[in-house]
């Protein structure tokens, strides 16, 4: 049910970034973009606890009339960003979370294979399609 | 069914006329409307035509598949040649002319012309399946002009020869490319280079009639379509069927090969609806891969690390993405590593999409990495239809779903199908865990942390695990460690103490006893300050609820107290532990003129009796009597620049006077400030050597009275005085146990009192008896300066 998912990586350029076609997706380039600050903030807050410490989850990073943006930073400090709609209401901390989970498990699958080199974009089919499905939900 | 040996025009003009019934693109099935149209245009007579059909068995299978229409296209060769109709005519008659059938010529050379101008890479179309070589194509239009001499019925008929010839040549330039340096890498087959490219080409040598021979033939043709020959091992079970039940020569083979990859080839290269037939993996190749695999891993059970399974696979010179999609659709568990299935799966699909084979979206289910995967290739006039599933429902029970718990949301996602994991059973063991390895590494689920038995104290703390809980683990309800559980026997002394010393500095206003709270944070705190920041700093588990009151702690009673100083090691070293620690006996009873108040919370220390529930409510106005120790720190503070060594030893002797007076107020003190307590037994010597201070506490009078007797001795007789004030506390303790209580809360939290007491005079012992010795050296050192002084007397 997310609008948009984007995979940011440890230099937060973008590794992997899809919308719904629907919108313009710059206007969605842009939210992730400046959640990124936030998601910043969030990590360095916790920053003088163990890196166990801190939640993977971060939550909410910042709402807009129409969005909401949540983020997600694994331990590598690669960063999932996801927009989702406001009047998605339904929609739980929980079920975000799960997607985050399932956005995360993914990644990992992609980065087990050989032939991706960390720092590429992602171009795995298996990963697109999982990130499809947590699209078209909206619908 | 015979194998069947073609000619390479025979080859090529079946293959075109195959894919000319194929209008379904089926690439195994012709339709037959369009195979009984073709015999008609051979004019042959009907029941010719019945017969042919069911020699060729067609008619026992109800369809024409591949094989069974090239046996009847040799069966309407031997037919219009005038040979007997018979199963061995058509190998045994040699040289026969093709086929003859009424075609528009037209038809052949548009598709001839369409043949030669695909792609060759055979994207996708039947003419590009066989794309000719422009060299090679020209040499082929002479027998494509003989072909063409035989009309045909079919109007979209190919040209025959075109098409045929393909097979000959190079198919896909990669594969092209890629046998070429094959061909160069093992003359013989003899050497198994770990390129794949040259591997690719043994198998079909090795497979029926050795390597050399094998690639002695290709190199025979121009680049032989190994590949195109491989993929015939994953086309129709017809086409193995040609190709095992054929013995002959390495000639026949390899015609038979070429004839069959070609058009499997086209069934691939469509992506049939029979998927599994394409992508089913023949005897022969998956020995092939078996060996390629064992020149990278010996042990056909181990794993082939990603590193080696990239090398390996990149030398097949396809795009990484695509490599890279192979990886994702072969391995099976997301482990990072191939066994031996899941490397022949991905084998299989590099040679497919070497082939020029669209690489499927989802791992094809003759792919999945089975138990049995060598049956797969045993069918024999097997259909698409009944080949994926051959091997499917044979294996075990899917045993894999259980035993994979928290990979489980995750693996119907991952799992191109899901109905598939029946498969996986035999190999579930080293996947799952590994998989659940990997799940776990994924630090996306909270739901693998570690679940902490952390015990959790039912009052403050409580909310304090609820909310640490609560973040941590997110919506783990399988936690065991939920604000629910309580075991406050599992936190180590330590996690007990911190706690301890957490919540009561934090929570001044306890659900539970405070009297407990505040007898236990004292001693503890006094020892376990710096303990106080660590804690905070630690994971929810480390500052589990703080412990309960020091019940654990070896119950003792009054009696034994003094025994049990002895028996504390513990060593502060430190005045603060001294003045935490104070004997139960209350010198306050020989005052009771004093506030009864404090005194009776007094001898509830001292006796934990019936007072006790008199003195919760006590405590908390005996808190001022913090603001007596401040006085007495008022009072201390001059004192103490004044005789610090005299009442740092003194402290140590009016400590137990002290103790014993205010076991309660010390405490607190002691919670609040160590250092307050040391101001209180500096205070109290100060205030014993002057003998003036009206302190609220009645023990305190009574320190005084201690102290003024302690300090009418000199320092010499500290030992004494401090065996006086143990003496003293001995003397008190009898009394102590006068009122013994009613209720059971007052007994239970006396009893409590006393063992805080009791550790507290315990270290408070262990700092006198340092003391004790350091004066002793002293005395020593006095000693010997006295007789040096006295060096007449000693003479």
């Amino acid at each position: 049910m997310a609008v948009c998912i984007a995979v940011i990586a440890k230099e937060n350029y973008p590794l992997y970034i899809r919308s719904t076609p629907m919108e313009n997706e710059l206007k969605f380039h842009y939210m992730v973009h400046t959640s990124l600050d936030v998601v910043d903030e969030k990590i360095s807050a916790m920053g003088k606890a163990l890196v166990d410490q801190r939640e993977l989850y971060l939550g909410l990073l910042y709402p807009t009339e129409d969005y909401k943006v949540y983020g997600y930073v694994t331990n590598s400090k690669v960063k999932f960003v996801m927009v989702v709609d406001s009047s998605n209401t339904a929609l739980r901390d929980n079920e975000i979370r799960s997607m985050f989970r399932k956005l995360h498990n993914s990644y990992t699958d992609v980065m087990c294979n050989p032939f991706y080199n960390p720092g590429d974009p992602i171009q795995s089919r298996a990963f697109d399609s999982m990130v499809t499905s947590m699209m078209i939900q909206v619908c | 069914m015979e194998g069947l040996t073609l000619s390479d025009a025979e080859q090529k003009y079946y293959s075109d006329l195959f894919s000319y019934c194929d209008i379904e693109s089926t690439k195994k099935v012709v339709v037959n409307g369009r195979v009984l149209e073709l015999f008609r245009a051979a004019q042959l007579p009907n029941d010719v035509v019945l017969q042919i059909m069911e020699l060729c068995g067609a008619t026992r299978l109800g369809y024409f598949g591949r094989s069974q229409f090239y046996i009847a296209l040799k069966l309407v060769a031997v037919a219009q040649s005038g040979f007997p109709l018979r199963v061995e005519s058509i190998n045994t008659v040699k040289d026969l002319p093709l086929p003859r059938f009424v075609a528009s010529k037209n038809e052949q050379e548009s598709r001839h012309a369409a043949s030669y101008s695909s792609d060759s890479e055979n994207q996708g179309s039947y003419s590009g399946v066989i794309p000719p070589p422009p060299g090679r194509g020209q040499v082929k239009k002479g027998s494509i002009s003989h072909d063409t001499v035989q009309p045909r019925a079919s109007a979209d008929q190919q040209e025959p020869a075109s098409p045929v010839v393909s097979p000959q040549q190079s198919p896909p330039t990669s594969p092209h490319t890629w046998r070429k340096h094959n061909r160069h890498s093992s003359g013989g087959n003899s050497e198994r280079p770990l390129g794949g490219p040259g591997p690719f080409w043994s198998p079909f040598g090795e497979a029926q009639s050795g390597s050399s021979a094998g690639d002695a033939v290709w190199s025979g043709h121009s680049p032989p379509p190994p590949q195109e020959n491989w993929v015939s091992f994953a086309d129709t079970p017809p086409t193995s069927t040609l190709l095992t039940m054929h013995p002959a020569s390495v000639q026949d083979q390899t015609t038979v090969r070429t004839v069959a990859s070609a058009t499997t080839a086209n069934e691939i290269r469509r992506q049939s609806s029979s998927y599994d037939d394409p992508w089913k993996i023949t005897d022969e190749q998956r020995q092939y891969y078996i060996n390629q695999f064992k020149t990278i891993q010996p042990d056909l059970n181990g794993f082939i690390p990603g590193s080696a399974a990239k090398e390996f696979f990149t030398k097949s010179k396809l795009p990484i993405l695509e490599l890279s999609h192979i990886w994702e659709l072969s391995d099976f568990d997301k482990d990072g590593a191939l066994t031996l299935d899941e490397f022949c799966a991905a084998f299989h699909l590099v040679v497919a999409r070497k082939n020029g084979y669209d690489l499927p979206e989802k791992l094809p289910e003759s792919l999945m990495p089975k138990l049995i995967d060598l049956e797969d290739a045993a069918d024999v006039g097997d259909q698409p239809g009944e080949v994926g599933y051959s091997g499917s429902p044979a294996e075990a029970p899917p045993s894999k779903s259980p035993s994979m718990p928290s990979l489980n949301q995750t693996w119907p996602e991952l799992n191109q199908s899901s109905e598939q994991w029946e498969t996986f059973s035999e190999r579930s063991s080293s996947s799952q865990t590994l998989t659940q390895f990997d799940s776990n590494i994924a630090p996306a689920d909270p739901d693998t942390a570690i679940v902490h038995p952390v015990p959790i104290r039912m009052t403050p703390s409580k909310i304090h695990m609820q909310e640490m809980e609560l973040k941590r683990t997110g919506s783990d309800h399988t936690n065991p460690t939920s604000p629910l559980l309580v075991k406050p026997s599992d936190l180590s002394e330590e996690n007990k103490i911190n706690t301890a010393v957490k919540f009561a500095s934090g929570n001044t206003v306890d659900g539970y006893s405070s009297s407990d709270s505040f007898t236990s944070d004292p001693e503890q705190i006094g020892s376990n300050v710096t303990r106080q920041r660590s804690h905070s700093g630690t994971s929810p588990d480390n500052t589990a609820p703080p412990p309960p009151p020091p019940r654990p702690q070896p119950s003792h009673s009054r009696s034994s107290s003094l025994d049990m100083n002895r028996t504390f090691t513990v060593t502060t070293g430190q005045q603060q532990a001294g003045v935490v620690a104070h004997p139960p006996a209350v010198p306050p009873r020989p005052q009771p003129s004093q506030a009864p108040g404090p005194v009776v919370h007094r001898p509830v220390d001292a006796d934990g009796l019936v007072t006790h529930t008199s003195t919760s409510p006590q405590q908390i106005p005996e808190q001022p009597n913090f603001a007596d120790f401040s006085q007495f720190e008022v009072f201390a503070a001059s004192s103490v620049n004044e005789e610090q060594d005299d009442e740092a030893e003194k402290h140590a002797e009016v400590l137990p006077v002290e103790k014993a007076s205010d076991p309660a107020s010390s405490l607190r003190v002691a919670k609040t400030d160590s250092k307050t307590e040391e101001k209180t037994a500096a205070s109290a010597p100060a205030n014993v050597s002057k003998g003036t201070t009206p302190l609220a506490p009645p023990p305190k009078p009574v320190r005084r009275r201690l102290k003024s007797e302690d300090e009418l001795r000199p320092d010499v007789d500290e030992h004494t005085q401090k065996t006086g004030v143990l003496a003293a506390v001995l003397a008190s303790q009898p009394s102590i146990p006068r009122s013994v209580g009613k209720d059971k809360k007052a007994i239970q939290a006396s009893i409590r009192r006393n063992k805080e007491t009791n550790t507290v005079l315990a270290r408070l012992n262990s700092e006198l008896q340092q003391q004790l010795k350091d004066v002793l050296e002293e005395r020593i050192s006095l000693e010997v300066q006295l007789e040096q002084l006295r060096p007449f007397s000693h003479l």
